[in-house]
């Protein structure tokens, strides 16, 4: 008893208490057959079918694949983005001129427009990149903007009363100011690239991808493999988030203080 | 015209053989903001080489009286000068009340001193040099090493106010510079700010809320009347410097405050 006591105060361990629920409540409805087990296949087969995807099986190339994409559809979206967010946030006018078209699409569904993309770029690769950098950039453009948009007025001030000339304003005080905000739109559209190149991976002409290798195992029934698809798609996106908030930590360092 | 009468106010104060010569003068000042009159030809002289504190009833305009001279805000009507010049052709230092948000977070407190320098084209070690020796001046005991969320309110002021003397301003504005500290760090403020001012010389400009922080630092109080603003009293401090908080007490220091309050609340009375 003291011990579970123990182990309970212990901030740290405190997530691995969801996971062993988890993981407990799994096996209850394996052993309890409430799932048709061909469904569900006990956690331990899954965990095997992850293990030896990765370790020689084709689930790491899979995983690499989408990891690929996804870098690539972030990276576009923030070469186009990040500076079309600049000059559209530096005026109010001109943001607000574009404001409902950007939050119409921003808003608009990335998978409604994969026929649309397959139709102007085919069914390569390079199609899963755009539709995914298109979903990303909006939300990365969206940040950008309004993180110049709403730069500290008193900074702009104490910057121009030193005597600094427009430029120099906009390149050391505005454009530091948009950081945090253009770190946070870059980690919401790399999560957003990837849900959008794993389903992309699915549905559009695919030979891998972990989109594509969840949707294989599940067409042929190999319900561990399928799992354990899922199960690294989900340490991608986490690991990614983790990624993206430790690169914004050490870039801007002053964020939200 | 009856402002500039009171502008000569100050002189028949001072006496004849000390009369300082006016540093800034505004010349027929107008601003409306949103419909309402805040100045309209308004005149005034701020002597060279000395304290003004600007002090009046809330929301006459005493922060929008330094922000037009110093030129954060447009004026709608009427001519700024220092000392004959422009506002362009001179070196002004501003301190805001929001330290925070007049910091630059993502520098360290250095670099933050260092890049009002920058601006004004000074070669780097150059710059380095002058604002380490005016941390000798000021003996300034804080690590500028550091970023400056990582310092206390009063400290980060500290580097704001030094932020604004490194250029060696010809006119140095703080807009309420103290209003967001603590009593004792407010104290200590005021007294590090007096050192600067003695050490200095430079011409001073402080918008106050607080009636004795402003007679305490002041060589001139600006009592500024309801909108649109007026110099309702331009009145001399004669209290020898530098004062100590034991001046608080001073007869003649709490006589003066006391015609100050008086001004004042006839000011706020009317309507």
């Amino acid at each position: 008893m003291n011990r579970i006591v123990r182990f309970a105060s212990s901030d740290r361990l405190l997530p691995l208490v969801g996971v062993f629920g988890l993981i407990a409540i799994w096996y209850i409805g394996y052993w309890s057959r409430i799932v048709d087990p061909v469904l569900l296949p006990p956690p331990h087969a899954a965990l095997k079918a992850l293990w030896n995807g990765f370790t020689g099986g084709r689930l790491l190339y899979d995983f690499w694949q989408t990891v690929i994409r996804t870098f690539a559809a972030t990276a576009v979206a923030g070469i186009i983005a990040i500076p079309l967010g600049i000059v559209l946030g530096s005026s109010e006018r001109i943001y607000r001129s574009v404001e409902f078209v950007v939050d119409f699409f921003r808003s608009t569904p990335a998978s409604a427009l994969f026929p649309l993309f397959l139709v102007i770029f085919g069914v390569g690769n390079a199609t899963k990149i755009y539709v995914a950098s298109f979903g990303a950039a909006l939300v990365i453009l969206f940040n950008v903007a309004y993180g110049v948009m709403n730069a500290r007025k008193t900074r702009i001030l104490a910057a121009r009363v030193m005597g600094a000339s427009r430029w120099r304003v906009m390149k050391d005080v505005i454009l530091m100011e948009s950081l945090p905000q253009t770190f946070v739109g870059l980690r919401n559209g790399v999560s957003l690239a990837l849900v959008i190149v794993v389903v992309a991976e699915m549905f559009i002409g695919s030979v891998d991808g972990l989109g594509f290798r969840v949707f294989e195992a599940q067409q042929l029934f190999d319900m561990p493999d399928m799992y354990a698809a899922i199960f690294a798609a989900g340490a991608l996106g986490y690991g990614l988030n983790i990624l993206f908030l430790m690169i914004e930590k050490s870039f801007v360092h002053w964020s939200g203080k | 015209m009856n402002a500039l009468a009171s502008v000569g106010s100050y002189r028949t104060l001072y006496g004849p053989d000390d009369a300082p010569t006016p540093h800034i003068t505004v010349r027929g000042l107008s601003k409306t903001f949103q419909g309402v009159v805040i100045y309209d030809n308004f005149n005034l002289d701020i002597p060279r080489g000395r304290f003004t504190s600007v002090f009046g009833p809330n929301g006459c305009g005493k922060s929008t009286l330094i922000n037009l001279i110093a030129g954060l805000i447009p004026v709608d009507k009427g001519e700024v000068l220092f000392g004959g010049k422009t506002l362009a052709q001179t070196r002004i230092g501003y301190v805001f009340q929001n330290y925070r948000e007049a910091l630059f977070p993502w520098m360290t407190a250095f670099a933050n001193v260092e890049y009002a320098l920058t601006l004004r084209k000074v070669p780097a070690k150059q710059a380095k040099e002058r604002v380490n020796a005016l941390v000798e001046r000021l003996g300034v005991k804080i690590d500028l090493t550091r970023y400056p969320y990582e310092m206390s309110g009063g400290q980060q002021q500290l580097v704001s106010i030094m932020r604004a003397l490194v250029v060696e301003p010809e006119v140095l504005f703080l807009d309420e510079p103290f209003s967001a500290l603590d009593y004792e760090m407010t104290l200590f403020m005021r007294d590090q700010l007096q050192r600067v001012f003695e050490e200095t010389g430079t011409t001073m400009v402080l918008v106050s809320h607080d009636l004795e922080e402003a007679v305490y630092l002041a060589d001139y109080v600006l009592l500024l009347s309801r909108r649109p603003a007026k110099i309702a009293d331009f009145p001399l401090v004669p209290m020898a410097r530098p004062r100590h908080p034991s001046t608080l007490s001073d007869p003649d220091f709490v006589e003066l405050k006391g015609r100050c309050l008086e001004t004042f609340q006839r000011e706020v009375r009317k309507s």
